[in-house]
């Protein structure tokens, strides 16, 4: 009975995916195709601003090894429930925005969402440089090389798994965080779940999870593609077949790195 | 809706009206009794995944570190659950496992989900990290595998353990939080009536009482783990810092 129900179900979810009306606008609803592409707009911009802020910041301070409590103080940010942000800063902003446009509920989700992506990106990019042998940097210094020429020839390009480990979590908690913000209320995939919720049209609900997961799924697919392009196959150890020790090196690295989920 | 407002500030809070960010202690001792539910059932909510998590992961651990070969299929695995944003997963629980939706189970097995997929690396990666002079010692002074296992190896993982223990606790009490968003009830309950209760003008109370008492029992739980850890582990003490 119960799994017959949920099989049920998931054909119920397969035909609302699957039906090209729900895709489209209509005057009264928004289709998938504009949340979708809202929801990637929100993403990249929010990601955007946290990498041009913290990608420099990281590299700044894994260099300098000057003002590391600025690394703690983000880690800081990550024990504050994101629904709650989201909400404070909402209520906060939103009434000063009037008419019919959205931006009173976009710049506090926008902010929400930059600030929860800074940590991992800093933290991370701190970590790659600092992770730097510092047999490496004194080589490339007897070579004659100068701090900025070590910082951009030699401790950028080796922190790259680091700091893409870093922008790929950040990524994935800007994108659930971005579905949360149809709470408040926005636009975005999260308008199907909770538009599904209060209607009690559980596809509707169980798609909208469906899309947010694969959205998710490919958005990490996509960037783990970008590593593999631009991450030195020396450093990612890929020519030889055993993986090689720099490359168990860099795993260790990324472990002690862990990054708190979405 | 104005006048809707008014009836719920009036009736929801006779003696504090106050609408100003730092009435949320008034906020909470005019409504302890909910509060103080809605706590315990985050509390509960944020600590029994870890530990049935933590239950289903030592096994997967120990096999994908005993079973070299295990290793990266169970870590693409459990990555791969982790890259599902929370309010996703909740929503899929319950078709994927015929459960009714909206169960009040969807949300701890959701959440078990997120543990185990942290946990299992975590303790294949602890496990690994006990040095191998140690695991030859025990075996010559006669251990088995078995007690191997539980009287050295898992002791001396501890540390690694507990700092994945630490990571998945704190980011469970923000994910029940958003679990709160979807109708459950538990301290993320007391957005959803911030936000209801904002529509003309900010009330912030409700909303700054759950962002306190959500950070206080991350930071608790946090501190018990530390404290745990330090129980545990008492020969961490004994020698000074290298």
């Amino acid at each position: 009975m119960a799994t017959g129900g949920a099989g049920e179900m998931i054909g119920q979810v397969f035909s609302w995916l699957t039906d090209s009306a729900h895709w489209r606008d209509t005057p009264l609803d928004t289709g998938i195709t504009t949340q979708l592409l809202a929801h990637i707009k929100f993403s990249l911009i929010a990601v955007g601003i946290a990498g041009a802020i913290a990608l420099p910041l990281g590299l700044f301070i894994g260099h300098t090894r000057r003002a590391t409590f600025l690394v703690a103080g983000a880690n800081a940010l990550r024990s504050l429930p994101s629904v709650g942000l989201l909400v404070l800063l909402t209520v906060m902003i939103a009434p000063h925005f009037h008419g019919r446009t959205d931006v009173g509920f976009v710049i506090p989700t926008e902010i929400v969402l930059v600030l929860l992506a800074i940590p991992p990106i800093l933290s991370n990019t701190y970590a790659g440089v600092d992770n730097v042998s510092p047999a490496v940097t004194d080589a490339a210094r007897g070579m004659g090389m100068r701090g900025r020429q070590i910082l951009f020839g030699v401790e950028l390009p080796c922190s790259l798994p680091l700091i893409f480990s870093g922008i790929r979590s950040a990524t994935l908690q800007v994108i659930a965080t971005a579905t949360i913000a149809s709470f408040v209320p926005l636009g975005g995939l999260g308008r199907f779940i909770y538009d599904g919720l209060q209607q009690q049209d559980y596809p509707q609900m169980i798609g909208g999870g469906v899309l947010v997961a694969a959205l998710a799924l490919t958005a990490d697919m996509l960037l783990a593609l970008i590593q593999r392009l631009v991450v030195s196959r020396g450093i990612s150890g890929r020519f030889s077949k055993s993986g090689g020790a720099a490359a168990d090196a860099v795993d260790a690295a990324i472990t002690r790195a862990e990054v708190a989920p979405v | 809706m104005s006048l809707l407002h008014a009836v719920f500030a009036t009736a929801d809070s006779p003696s504090s009206a106050s609408s100003s960010p730092w009435h949320f202690f008034g906020y909470f001792l005019d409504h302890r009794s909910q509060d103080l539910s809605w706590l315990w059932t985050h509390t509960w909510l944020s600590v029994v995944p870890v530990i049935v998590g933590l239950l289903i992961a030592l096994p997967l651990g120990w096999l994908s570190r005993r079973y070299g070969w295990l290793y990266p299929p169970m870590v693409s695995i459990t990555g791969l659950l982790y890259t599902i944003p929370s309010i996703a997963l909740f929503v899929l629980v319950p078709p994927l496992l015929g459960l009714s939706s909206l169960d009040p189970l969807q949300v701890p097995i959701a959440l078990t989900v997120y543990s185990v997929a942290l946990l299992v690396r975590v303790v294949a990666d602890g496990l690994a990290s006990v040095p191998e002079e140690v695991n030859q010692a025990a075996t010559a002074i006669g251990y088995g595998r078995a007690r191997r296992l539980f009287a050295v190896e898992l002791p001396v993982a501890v540390p690694v353990i507990a700092a994945g223990l630490r990571v998945a606790t704190v980011s469970n009490v923000s994910m029940v939080a958003i679990a709160g968003t979807i109708g459950m009830s538990n301290l993320g309950q007391l957005f959803q009536i911030g936000k209801d209760l904002s529509t003309p003008t900010a009330y912030y109370p409700p909303i700054v009482l759950g962002i306190v008492l959500c950070v206080l029992l991350a930071l608790v739980l946090d501190a018990l783990i530390i404290l745990a850890t330090r129980l545990m582990t008492p020969w961490r003490r004994a020698v000074p810092a290298k």
